[in-house]
Order: C-alpha cells, then structure tokens, then sequence
C-alpha cells in the first residue's frame, strides 16, 4: 500500500497492516501528516496538532495491542497531557492540560496515539461548531455548510480521512448530530459507560464521551478500549465491558426496531424521510421487524434539555473564575470586578446566554417553575423509553431533521439552532445508547450532503446497537461515500 | 409557568457574576424571552405524581477506599496560573 492511500483506511483495516508489519506506526502517521496538510486549509477541523509528540510514541508503541498505533483526534475539550485544552474558548487559550484524562489514559494503554484536537463549539454549546472562539470548521462534503456540532471538528477530520477514528462529547448529540451531517458513525455510550475524568465538564447528568469512526466496527473498538469503571468518575458505572465486535455479523431475524410516531414532525426534510424510509425497507429486509411505539413526551425534550443542561452548565463554568487557570481580568478593582470581566471577556456570546438561561432557572423564585418542572418531564421521558423498550429492541429514526445546514444559516436564531438536536437530546435526558449510521446522501444546490441513521438502545446496550447498526451498514454501501477531494 | 416578562438579564448576570455588555443584555433579553415561550409548553405537563429524576440510571453510594493516592506536585497545580508566587496562587485582594 502506498503512503497517500493510508488515511482512507478503517481503525480495522489499518490495525491488520501494523500487525502484520506491512506497515511501521511511523509511517502511518506521516501520511496522515501528509494527508492533514492538504486537508486543512479546506476544513479547518483541529485546533492543534503535535506530530513530534505522536512520533515518540509511535516509536514505542506495541503493534499487537488493541490499538497498537492507531492515531486518534480527540476533542478540544478532554485533558491530553501537555497539550492544550481550549474547550473552543478564549478564556481557556492559554490552557495546557497538566494530566491524561482517563479516556486518553486508556488509549493510551490500548496503544493508541492522539496526536490532535479537533475544533468545537465553545465548552460544547452548540450545533455548528460555528461558537468556537478560534476558527469556523466547513463540512467536507460542502465548504459552505456546517460540520454540524459540537464535535464538528472530529466528524469533519474522519469524513475528510484527516483521522482514522477521533473522540467527541455528546450532551443533547453533540456526537450524533455532526456525525450524520458529516456521513460518518457517532456514538453516545450509555450514561455512566464511559468515565469523564479529564472531561471538562458542561452538563453532568448528560455528557458522555464516544467515538466518530468511518464504520461500525471501529467504534466497537473504541468502546472496547475505553468504556468501564474508573475510580476517578463515581458517575462511571461498575458493569462489565462486554466485547462489542463479537455480535457483529449476525443478521436481524427476530430483532424488533421501533419507529416513534412522534419522530416524523414537520420540518423534517424529504430527502431525510425518504432516506429513513428506504433505511426501514432495509433493516426488514435484513429480518428485522419494525414495530410502531409511542414516545408521548418527545416534543418536550429541548425544552427539558434546555433548562436542565443550562443550568448545570452555568454550575459547572462557575470555576471558570481566573484565579487557578485561564484568562483572567487585568487590574482588576475588587473581587466582584475580577470575576465579572474575567468571564465577560473570556466566554463568548452561546456560553454567555447558556449561563444566564442557567442562572434563571435556578435562580430564587423560578427554580421550582423551571428546574424542577423540567426534572420531573425528564423523568416522564425516561419512563417513555423505558415502556418502549419492553416491546422492542432498538428505536429507530432519522438522527437530524436536516443535512447540513449553511455556515450562518441558524447563528442569529438560538431556538432554530437548538431545534437541531430534536431526535438526539433525549436519549441524553433517559440515559439511553445510540448511535448515527450513514442511510443516505441528499442532493442539495448540486451538493451532496450526508444522511444518518439514528439507533437508540437500551441503558448498557451497546452491543445491540453495534450489532443492528453493523447489519445494516454492512448490507449498504453509503458507508463508502467519500466527500469530494479538496480542490487543490 | 413563571411569567417571562420577569426575565432581568442584568440582574441574573449580576448573580452569575458574569459582565455583559449593554447590547449583549438587551439581545439576550430578547431572544431568552423567545427560548422561555417556546419553553411554556412544559406547563401543560401534569407532573403532579412524578417524582424529579435525579440520575438517568440509578446509582447509590459510590465509595472507594479511603487511600492516599499522587497527585499533582505544586509546580503542576500552578502550572496554568495566570499569577503566582512562593509556590502560591496569587489571587485578587479578599479583604481590607
């Protein structure tokens, strides 16, 4: 195999090669080296990039390991030690990460080697990756559009074979949502399947960390690698790692796929419907059966989303406070002085409006009306899946409502943007799995825009969904639409 | 559902501790009263006999042991500190 040929290559593809010495880690990554600069000036996906760092693991690495030598991107928003730490933030710019995060600790061990941070929305607010304070990241498959967000940066580096497999963050879909406007697979683990230790946190009953992977399979590595229990993140459950490749390539006979009612709104592009439709015709082609189920509080999700996730977020950015790390205030008078233009001239204008929206809904006198109204709808959306899934095995539907969307289009609307995560955000809310599989391609002003597939499973289930999502994508070939080359 | 005229950014930032510019105040008020209409709709939930969700998966009482564990040197704890000395946080004068 040639050098410029190696970055289209799967995590599984490329690990064969290293195992069988066809090819030297070092090698691989000169040509994503290679790769990335021509790459770049198009898309823009990271943030920053250290070869020299990456080189010296790779000539320690063991090629027999789990990973052995893979390059991973990881998002501007996990502790890689001694490289920055942005969060896509200003007040973060000068940030480097004094310790791995126990995701990177893992990969690591795994034998995987990050060597670059992908560009996002600020501290993860965002559906576009147009709220970094640092640079706009274009979707590969069409310069004038969004990546999609907030892990724009990881879907549009894999779309583009600028990484083999990277790592994001999903809150309301902030992996799910760019991976389908991006045409590669995103997962959100199951609440508690992955340790956030080292992740800086927005949302803490609902982030998780996942992989953005070219298939299926590469993604059931990742999980393999880095789910589990971690001392360091009570939240990280103490469940086995199951093996998630081993169910790949068993068919759907038997299997029951339910497709909620409430998931085909208005305002659903046709290209998207049509696309999930032919998507259904497929999976019960392939044996499974589609069964109708209900999830009655859906079209309150954002609603629930919005008040719980700002108001954790406006908690959890309180430590943004320029005394230990990042920006902080020159001459400040007081105290008061010091903490009020260190954030105002720190955080941009989403992270900003997300902290008032926050602060409101907790604040004395609204806290029960937003806040706690919100965590008992949660609760009544949780109790939703929960009937769902004792009828059916997986939910089916379309991940975004849209394709990518134009750089620009939705930036002056806030509630337009967090419609975006409509189908997503409450499997953040229930605690659920799921992931974004590539169904289609639309045809958009002479563009060819990604379509995903969204699989929701049970709390833990990951293995179902790897197994239902594998199928499916294994039967078709949108896995293998690429995004046009660059223009030179 | 609380009324959403009594939205008052300048007072909220003020607890949030976070300075806003007066057209940031006056563009947040505008488009947060948007986000708080479409929010409304959370009022015709009858939530009367639900209990608030307070973990996604129920979790209780996770311990470890209580060990010493490493942890950063003072060097790495300072190392992002945007004033320092004597192995100290510098910090903006608290008190008189």
């Amino acid at each position: 195999m040639s050098q410029p040929e190696l970055p289209a290559l799967t995590i599984a593809e490329l690990q064969g090669l290293l195992r069988r010495r066809e090819v030297a880690p070092r090698e691989v990554l000169e040509s994503l080296r290679a790769h990335i600069e021509a790459t770049e000036p198009k898309i823009d996906a990271y943030l920053s990039l250290d070869f020299e760092a990456a080189a010296d693991e790779a000539a320690k690495v063991d090629v027999d390991l789990p990973l052995g030598g893979v390059p991973i991107a990881v998002k501007d928003i996990i502790n890689v030690k001694g490289q920055p730490c942005t969060c896509g933030s200003k007040i973060l710019g000068s940030y480097r990460a004094p310790y791995d995060a126990t995701v990177i600790r893992r990969f690591r061990a795994a034998g995987a080697i990050p060597f670059g941070k992908t560009n996002m929305d600020e501290f993860a607010m965002g559906s576009s990756t147009e709220n970094s304070s640092f640079k706009v990241t274009r979707n590969p498959w069409d310069p004038a559009r969004v990546p999609g967000g907030s892990s724009g940066g990881s879907a549009a580096a894999v779309a583009a074979d600028a990484a083999f497999g990277a790592v994001g963050t999903d809150t309301g879909g902030s992996i799910r949502q760019p991976a389908a406007l991006c045409g590669v697979v995103g997962v959100k683990p199951s609440y508690g399947r992955v340790s956030r230790f080292g992740l800086v946190a927005f949302a803490s009953s609902l982030d998780q960390v996942g992989p953005l992977t070219k298939t299926v399979r590469d993604s059931a590595m990742i999980m393999i690698a880095t789910a589990g229990h971690d001392p360091k993140d009570s939240t990280a459950l103490n469940q086995p790692v199951p093996d998630y490749t081993a169910g790949l390539g068993r068919d759907l006979r038997g299997m029951k796929l339910g497709l909620p009612k409430e998931y085909m709104i208005e305002g659903i592009d046709p290209q998207v419907k049509a696309a999930v439709d032919a998507a259904l015709k497929q999976l019960e082609s392939l044996g499974a059966e589609i069964v109708d189920v209900s999830l009655p509080h859906t079209d309150y999700g954002i609603a629930v989303y919005y008040f719980l996730a700002t108001a954790e977020a406006s908690a959890n950015l309180a430590r943004f406070d320029g005394v230990r790390y990042g920006h902080r205030a020159e001459n400040p008078r007081d105290l008061l002085d010091h903490y009020g233009r260190t954030r105002g001239e720190g955080f941009g204008q989403e992270v900003k409006r997300r902290i008032i929206l926050g602060t409101y809904a907790l604040s004395s006198g609204y806290y029960d009306a937003y806040y706690l109204r919100a965590q008992k709808v949660r609760e009544l959306i949780r109790q939703d899946f929960a009937k769902a899934f004792a009828k059916v095995d997986a939910i089916v539907s379309p991940t975004s409502p849209v394709p990518a969307f134009k750089l620009g289009e939705r930036t002056a609307d806030p509630l337009a943007m967090y419609l975006a995560d409509i189908f997503t955000n409450t499997g953040n809310l229930a605690g659920i799995c799921g992931i974004s599989v590539p169904c289609g391609l639309a045809k958009i002003d002479n563009a060819q825009l990604p379509i995903g597939l969204q699989l929701l499973g049970k709390a833990l289930d990951e293995a179902r969904i790897f197994e239902i999502a594998h199928a499916y994508e294994q039967s078709t070939e949108w896995h293998k639409a690429k995004p046009p080359a660059p223009a030179k | 559902m609380a009324d959403t005229s009594e939205l008052d950014v300048a007072y909220v930032a003020k607890l949030a501790r976070l300075n806003l510019t007066a057209e940031e105040t006056g563009l947040f008020e505008k488009q947060l009263r948007d986000v708080l209409k479409y929010a409304a709709k959370l009022g015709e939930v009858d939530v009367s006999h639900v209990e608030a969700a307070a973990h996604a998966i129920p979790v209780f009482n996770v311990f470890r042991e209580d060990e010493p564990r490493d942890w950063f040197t003072a060097e790495e704890a300072l190392q992002n500190a945007p004033r320092q000395a004597n192995q100290l946080f510098v910090v903006t004068k608290v008190v008189e």
